[in-house]
């Protein structure tokens, strides 16, 4: 659709001789329009992803077409997060940090298998299955990698959800602020303070079992090692 | 005598002393020597047989005989194959000397052997966990340790196959996520130790300032998200006003489980995941993980297979080093215009890949005893075009824009310099070595595939600052160049795979070391088979990871500024850094 025909509300009359010059609008549709044509991305790579995004930046695939090409180090002038490789565990509470010093409106997209769901690397233990278990992920790109065409659609995907967003109803501009994202602790393992409760619970079961298991067989071993029972 | 053991006699006469032993298992090579004479064993390598870098440190857990084995493969810098030796101890609490005083470059592999197998190198200066944080529980690559999302032991699953249903882990997994926690834990006492290890190791800086001017030391954090550090790598810096007093590299925030993973596929299923350890030149790490495989099975490619091959991984070391140089540009400040300039070749070339294997980036194109299929019509037309035409025009271009000029000059002559001696002791290797003067290229030196037939010129320069290892990659480039020309007068027609294709090949009991001089430096793969569809062990020698050894000595008494280029210049992928 032509962008002015969008930006246009057309459901008042303009006398004729005004037409042309003046145009009305919403102001959701303006902000919007605005907004989505200056997604600013955050210089930040994680993997081969990575690599496969500075191709979409440079001259071949170019995403500055899209009013994306501003890639900022810093997460305080970026707009959108492209998590662009495997989430480990010992990264994730950067990651979550980093999101929570980008000013808001703020948007997520999970480049590529790693980012979505762990992809290859899933049942590695130092890897966090989908970066979804910690931030609100807007987009999802498929592919290992996606190549720059599917990052491409991926961030036009993103432009099309910012468009319909409304500035009464983005959580954002509601009158308490929102709160930031708990930071992940690294402990024995990664503990996300959400689920601190959860974990003692946990934990507790397995002391149980290997209190009785010391009396009953050798089949504690298993029961410390969490997944294998 | 075995045969073995007369190979080690001719190559070493009676010089090995009698108390090490051959390694006799079948399959096996190198010899065993005593934990407690490893050091004089080590001393007696170095100085008396001339194997004066160490090339990789690792250690294999072989749970059924209730044994840990540290390897070691150490080469001489004059060339030849690598001289494998090593050291066996109990499982229970393992104890082993630390090399570090013969070769300092066993520093971060003997961190990496404690951090994932817990064995303990007692009089290692600094044995902390490397990849894994510290607190972590475990030692991951130990055999009885389980991941959360631990399955079974060896792919492929029953649940996958032959039944054929599938059950998302988080569903299987009791906190249905991939952690796991010890009996009786409690979250809320848990104080996390951060980096209070690798601070304490760092503030004996902060106390004697030495110098005439009241000046206040400062630690600084550069990283893991950081616009230079080439992905998420961490510097933990001293500063004196600008200047480097002290540098700790921090790893493993891309730590992706290549080894553990890698255990448990079958052997063609690893064949993907080399393509992701350095990630940018994913054929050169097939090339190496194929040469690993092939040597144990005892089987060799077909002629125009290796004539493909040495295309690919020719080709692939243009694309790094086209991508280093242009992101090297990047860190002096010019920033991105160069890296459109070398981006703008490299996909030309990953056109080519593209065209050859189906993917622009992650190939996986190679197979034991060949490549995957054979090049489609047209490639080799196109690959001409680009090496008789393009490439060296395009070359000559970068050349003529960066290397007289005067800020490139100023900001890379002489600064970062590591000296022969020290590259050699710190066992860097590709072109971080080659540009401090040592003329150690494996194709040369210990030759692959059909490298010996090939005209080249090993590239080499003398001064060990980051301008020669900038210019060193455009001599490389330009005598891949030389080869490829070669290799696209002289392939033959032919199969490109020896015997049919296997999904599932048969893997004799053995260990083996397959290496390749990939575009960052020596790339080896330590593999062992038990005669299983799986391997036993799969180590990856990555060369980015043990290069980094030379950063924080090229970077002592440097600026700030210069740490970045100085990193730059070692052109790590943290893929294969952190594996």
């Amino acid at each position: 659709m032509n962008p002015i025909e969008t930006l246009d509300s057309p459901g008042y009359d303009i006398p004729p001789e005004m037409r042309g010059q003046v145009n009305i609008t919403t102001i959701d549709r303006i902000y919007n329009w605005s907004r989505k044509n200056s997604l600013w991305p955050m210089m930040f790579g994680l993997a081969c992803c990575a690599i496969e995004m500075i191709c979409t930046a440079a001259s071949r695939y170019d995403f500055s077409r899209f009013g994306m090409e501003v890639m900022r180090p810093s997460p305080r002038q970026a707009d959108v997060m492209i998590v662009s490789g495997t989430v480990t565990k010992k990264m994730v509470p950067q990651i979550v940090r980093l999101y929570n010093q980008m000013p808001e409106p703020k948007y997520v997209v999970a480049m590529g298998a790693c980012a979505s769901g762990g992809g290859p690397f899933k049942e590695g233990y130092n890897v966090v299955s989908g970066i979804d278990k910690f931030l609100p992920v807007d987009v999802y790109i498929p592919g290992c990698p996606p190549t720059p065409q599917a990052l491409l659609h991926g961030l036009m995907t993103l432009q099309k959800k910012v468009e319909k967003e409304s500035i009464k109803t983005s959580r954002w501009y509601s009158r308490r602020p929102v709160p930031p994202i708990p930071v992940p602790v690294l402990g024995p393992d990664l503990m996300s303070p959400a689920k601190f409760e959860e974990i003692r619970e946990y934990t507790r079961k397995l002391a149980e079992e290997q209190a009785q298991g010391v009396e009953g067989d050798q089949s504690t071993q298993d029961a410390g090692q969490g997944g294998a029972a | 005598m075995t045969d073995h053991e007369s190979t080690l006699t001719t190559r070493h006469g009676d010089l090995l002393p009698d108390w090490v032993v051959a390694d006799s298992r079948p399959g096996y090579e190198g010899v065993i020597v005593p934990v407690s004479r490893l050091i004089e064993f080590a001393f007696l390598l170095r100085d008396k047989l001339g194997y004066d870098l160490l090339s990789s440190v690792t250690g294999v857990d072989y749970l059924p005989d209730g044994k840990m084995e540290v390897v070691y493969h150490a080469l001489q810098t004059i060339g030849g194959a690598p001289f494998v030796f090593k050291v066996q101890v109990p499982r229970e609490d393992p104890i082993v000397p630390s090399v570090v005083p013969v070769w300092p470059g066993a520093d971060f592999q003997e961190r990496e052997a404690w951090d994932l197998l817990g064995i303990r190198f007692e009089g290692h200066p600094d044995l902390r966990r490397i990849l894994m944080w510290e607190g972590f529980e475990g030692h991951p690559l130990r055999k009885d340790w389980k991941e959360p999302y631990y399955e079974e032991d060896a792919k492929p699953y029953k649940s996958r196959w032959p039944e054929g249903h599938v059950r998302r882990a988080e569903d299987v997994a009791p906190l249905h996520d991939n952690v796991q926690y010890p009996p009786g834990f409690d979250p809320e006492s848990w104080t996390p130790d951060g980096d209070e290890a690798l601070y304490r190791g760092l503030r004996k800086y902060l106390e004697d300032s030495g110098s005439e001017l009241k000046t206040d030391r400062l630690i600084v954090n550069l990283g893991p998200q950081h616009p230079s550090t080439h992905g998420v790598f961490r510097m933990v810096v001293v500063l004196d006003g600008e200047t480097i007093v002290d540098l700790k590299p921090v790893f493993g925030y891309l730590h992706r489980n290549h080894e553990k993973i890698g255990e448990r596929c079958t052997w063609i299923q690893n064949m993907p995941f080399t393509d992701r350890l350095d990630y940018i030149s994913s054929m050169s790490n097939n090339f190496g993980y194929a040469l690993a495989v092939e040597k144990l099975m005892g089987i060799k490619p077909p002629e125009r297979a290796e004539y493909i091959r040495v295309m690919m991984a020719e080709l692939t070391r243009i694309v790094s080093h086209l991508v280093a140089v242009g992101f090297l540009l990047n860190d002096l400040g010019a920033f991105f215009t160069p890296v459109l300039y070398a981006l703008e070749e490299r996909e030309l070339i990953l056109d080519i890949f593209e065209a050859v294997s189906g993917s622009r980036m992650m190939c996986n194109y190679f197979r034991f005893g060949g490549v995957a299929r054979d090049l489609p019509e047209g490639v080799l037309e196109r690959v001409r075009d680009l090496v008789e035409n393009r490439l060296p025009r395009k070359i000559d271009e970068i050349d003529r824009y960066l290397t007289k000029n005067e800020i490139v000059r100023t900001r890379c002559e002489g600064v970062g310099v590591l000296t022969a001696e020290r590259a050699i002791a710190l066992s860097a290797t590709g072109p971080v070595l080659r540009a401090s003067g040592v003329p150690y290229d494996l194709r040369r030196a210990d030759p692959y595939s059909i490298y010996d037939r090939f005209e080249f010129d090993v590239a080499v320069r003398y001064h060990g600052d980051i301008y020669d290892r900038y210019l060193i990659r455009l001599d490389e480039i330009r005598q891949s160049i030389r080869i490829l020309k070669q290799v696209l007068r002289d392939i033959p027609e032919g199969p490109v795979i020896s015997g049919k294709p296997q999904w599932q090949v048969r893997v004799p009991t053995g260990e083996s070391y397959g290496r390749v001089e990939g575009p960052k430096g020596e790339l080896g793969f330590y593999v062992v088979s038990n005669g299983k569809p799986n391997p036993w062990r799969y180590h990856v020698r990555a060369p980015s990871f043990i290069n980094l050894h030379t950063l924080a000595e090229m970077a002592r008494g440097g600026k700030v500024a210069d740490v970045v280029v100085i990193l730059g210049s070692i052109d790590i992928v943290l893929g294969e850094v952190d594996r």
